[in-house]
């Protein structure tokens, strides 16, 4: 199935190509994207723009917007007319289908879930890892202070506390109350709860506070690459969550903008070589082998389990752990 | 001031000019807000006290409404003497000084906040020292105060400076000749004068904090039931797309902060005939 849609995907940008290239010779996209993706679609967009001017003669200028993915998503319901949207998790692109402007069954148009790259939870430390933080088990003994932000508030630190949970279902053999308890035990030595992922960061490595932040491998890799490498440290946890960030057409407004054809080649540029080699520059994980491969000590072994194994999906997650009276709700009482 | 409403005659376009100022506050204003309301008459009864009366609903009103109120209070006491030090002495750097008033107007809020929190978190230049008298100002309920008193600075100031630079100083002159002290002409002749001045500008800097996100956000830590204010509640709930949910707290905040604006627009009106009367 995977196959065969990888397989017409491939032949489409160049079919449309030749329809395309006589008749209009610039198109405009808007990608409207969450917040640490600017630079990874700032050079996407470059080698797409190229190549799509090689194959079809036709300038596209992409426009980007980021924020928040919550947030991101209102915009495009409130009417930010974008072509094509790719956010930190799917419940945010299925409130954009609620709202009727993408078909419900948006994510299994696009191969490997409509994510053409993934990620994953680790942890960062301090250099030296003074508090010897090995693995998820390290995060509830009494004295580690935790720096994530709020799974509320931000995308992000949703896919912090489900991998979480997920780690300890998988080690309690699916005991769900463990799971709870565990979570439970981690949230209370969570000192600070930022509204965001970039808050967390900050919180962590700028005012000193914590001993451990829980992030996204990619976001993990930019704090060391910038802030110094001499001050922290990446910890792998032994099983981790696989964070999908989903990418689509608004298919309301791409039909009104008449840039399907573009918008979807531009989409399905992400899956190849090129747009995988510069998704892992990024420190996304690539979904080709052949790619991840080349990058393999960026990318060490974590055994990943997916939202959909353990948790039914985004809406059902959302729904079960963070809606108002929720499990998070329950399990965090300060 | 009612006699000039009926000698309308006296100035010119009195007509067009209401006709103007009910049109640009009913589009600014007016609509935009009963929209609020409009959006939280879509939930039930049971559904809108439901998400008024959760526990962490009343926590953040509770949070957001006293360190507002406290963040006026300390803006109403020193707003107060930033005026007198700016109308009444002279000295180098001023106008440098007057400039600086207005700049948490003109600063992002945001910025604002993380300024605040750099400085104020226990590894930050002044939060290390407090630390040491174990005094936690970042992620702490201090800390949304300082943050609101920064916001609100400008409020008083401004409100206050006028009134004082008007004032005669004859009136302190004529307490000095008929024997009162210092200390006793400020308290009984010029702080009465102030008073509805800097009711005004307590009024104006606490609803300007009971708004406040950005700078809050920041250096608050946003923990449930202890620095969690209000503003942060309604964007939990957008980011759950509950629109319903976060317009219902919203309005609730609307209607508490008209009815304190109202409050303090009588105790004003009161004083001002008190004073009148004097």
């Amino acid at each position: 199935m995977a196959a065969a849609m990888a397989g017409c995907s491939a032949a489409a940008p160049a079919e449309t190509g030749k329809g395309a290239g006589g008749s209009n010779t610039t198109v405009e996209l808007l990608n409207v994207s969450y917040d640490p993706t600017r630079e990874f679609y700032q050079d996407i967009n470059k080698e797409f723009a190229s190549e799509w001017q090689q194959k079809t003669g036709q300038t596209v200028t992409i426009k980007q917007s980021h924020g928040g993915s919550g947030k991101q998503s209102r915009s495009v319901i409130d009417g930010l007319e974008a072509d094509v949207v790719t956010l930190a998790l799917a419940y945010d692109i299925d409130a954009i289908a609620e709202h009727g402007l993408i078909p419900a069954d948006w994510q299994k148009k696009r191969s490997k879930n409509s994510s053409p790259y993934t990620s994953t939870i680790v942890f960062l430390v301090r250099k030296g890892n003074p508090k010897q933080i090995k693995d998820w088990d390290d995060l509830i003994k009494p004295g580690i202070s935790v720096i994530t932000p709020n799974p509320k508030t931000s995308g992000g630190a949703r896919w912090n506390y489900l991998a979480a949970w997920g780690y300890a279902l998988k080690t309690n053999g699916g005991d769900e109350a463990k799971a709870q308890e565990f979570v439970a035990q981690l949230f209370k030595n969570v000192p600070v709860l930022d509204s965001g992922a970039r808050g967390s960061t900050t919180t962590f490595v700028e005012r000193g506070m914590g001993d451990v932040l829980i992030a996204w491998e990619n976001e993990a890799y930019l704090a060391v690459n910038e802030l110094g490498k001499d001050k922290f440290e990446i910890v792998n946890p032994s099983v981790s969550i696989l964070a999908e960030p989903p990418v689509t057409l608004v298919d309301k407004y791409a039909d009104k903008h008449k840039t399907r054809e573009v918008a979807e080649a531009y989409l399905q540029f992400l899956y190849t070589k090129k747009g995988q080699e510069l998704a892992a520059k990024h420190y996304y994980r690539p979904r080709s082998q052949e790619v991840l491969k080349a990058h393999k000590p960026a990318f060490p072994d974590i055994q990943l389990f997916t939202i959909d194994e353990l948790f039914g999906g985004w809406t059902k997650a959302q729904k079960t752990h963070f809606a108002d009276q929720g499990v998070f709700d329950q399990l965090y009482k300060p | 001031m009612r006699k000039s409403l009926h000698n309308r005659g006296f100035l010119p376009g009195f007509g067009m000019t209401m006709g103007y100022t009910i049109i640009y506050l009913s589009l600014l204003v007016l609509i935009p807000l009963s929209v609020l309301f409009l959006k939280a008459s879509t939930m039930s009864w049971e559904q809108f006290i439901g998400t008024i009366m959760d526990t962490r609903v009343l926590a953040s009103i509770r949070v957001s409404i006293m360190t507002s109120f406290f963040a006026a209070c300390l803006n109403a006491v020193f707003g107060v003497l930033v005026a007198w030090v700016l109308v009444r002495y002279q000295f180098a750097g001023k106008r440098i000084i007057d400039g600086i008033v207005d700049l948490p107007f003109a600063l992002p809020t945001a910025v604002g906040g993380i300024a605040l929190t750099s400085i104020y978190a226990e590894n930050g230049w002044i939060g290390q020292y407090l630390a040491e008298w174990g005094i936690k100002v970042a992620y702490t309920p201090i800390g949304i105060w300082v943050a609101l008193t920064f916001i609100g600075l400008p409020f008083v100031v401004r409100t206050v400076q006028p009134v004082l630079q008007d004032w005669d100083l004859q009136m302190e002159e004529a307490a000095a000749t008929l024997g009162a002290t210092r200390w006793n002409t400020f308290w009984r002749v010029v702080l009465p004068h102030l008073l509805p001045a800097i009711i005004t500008g307590f009024a104006l800097a606490f609803a300007r904090a009971l708004g406040e996100y950005g700078s809050v956000v920041f250096i608050s830590g946003n923990m449930p039931l202890k620095t969690e204010i209000v503003p942060l509640l309604i964007m939990t709930k957008l980011e759950q797309f509950d629109y319903a949910g976060a317009t219902a707290i919203a309005t609730v905040m609307l209607v508490i902060s008209f009815v304190m604006l109202l409050v303090i627009n009588y105790l004003q009106w009161k004083i001002n005939k008190f004073d009148a009367a004097r």
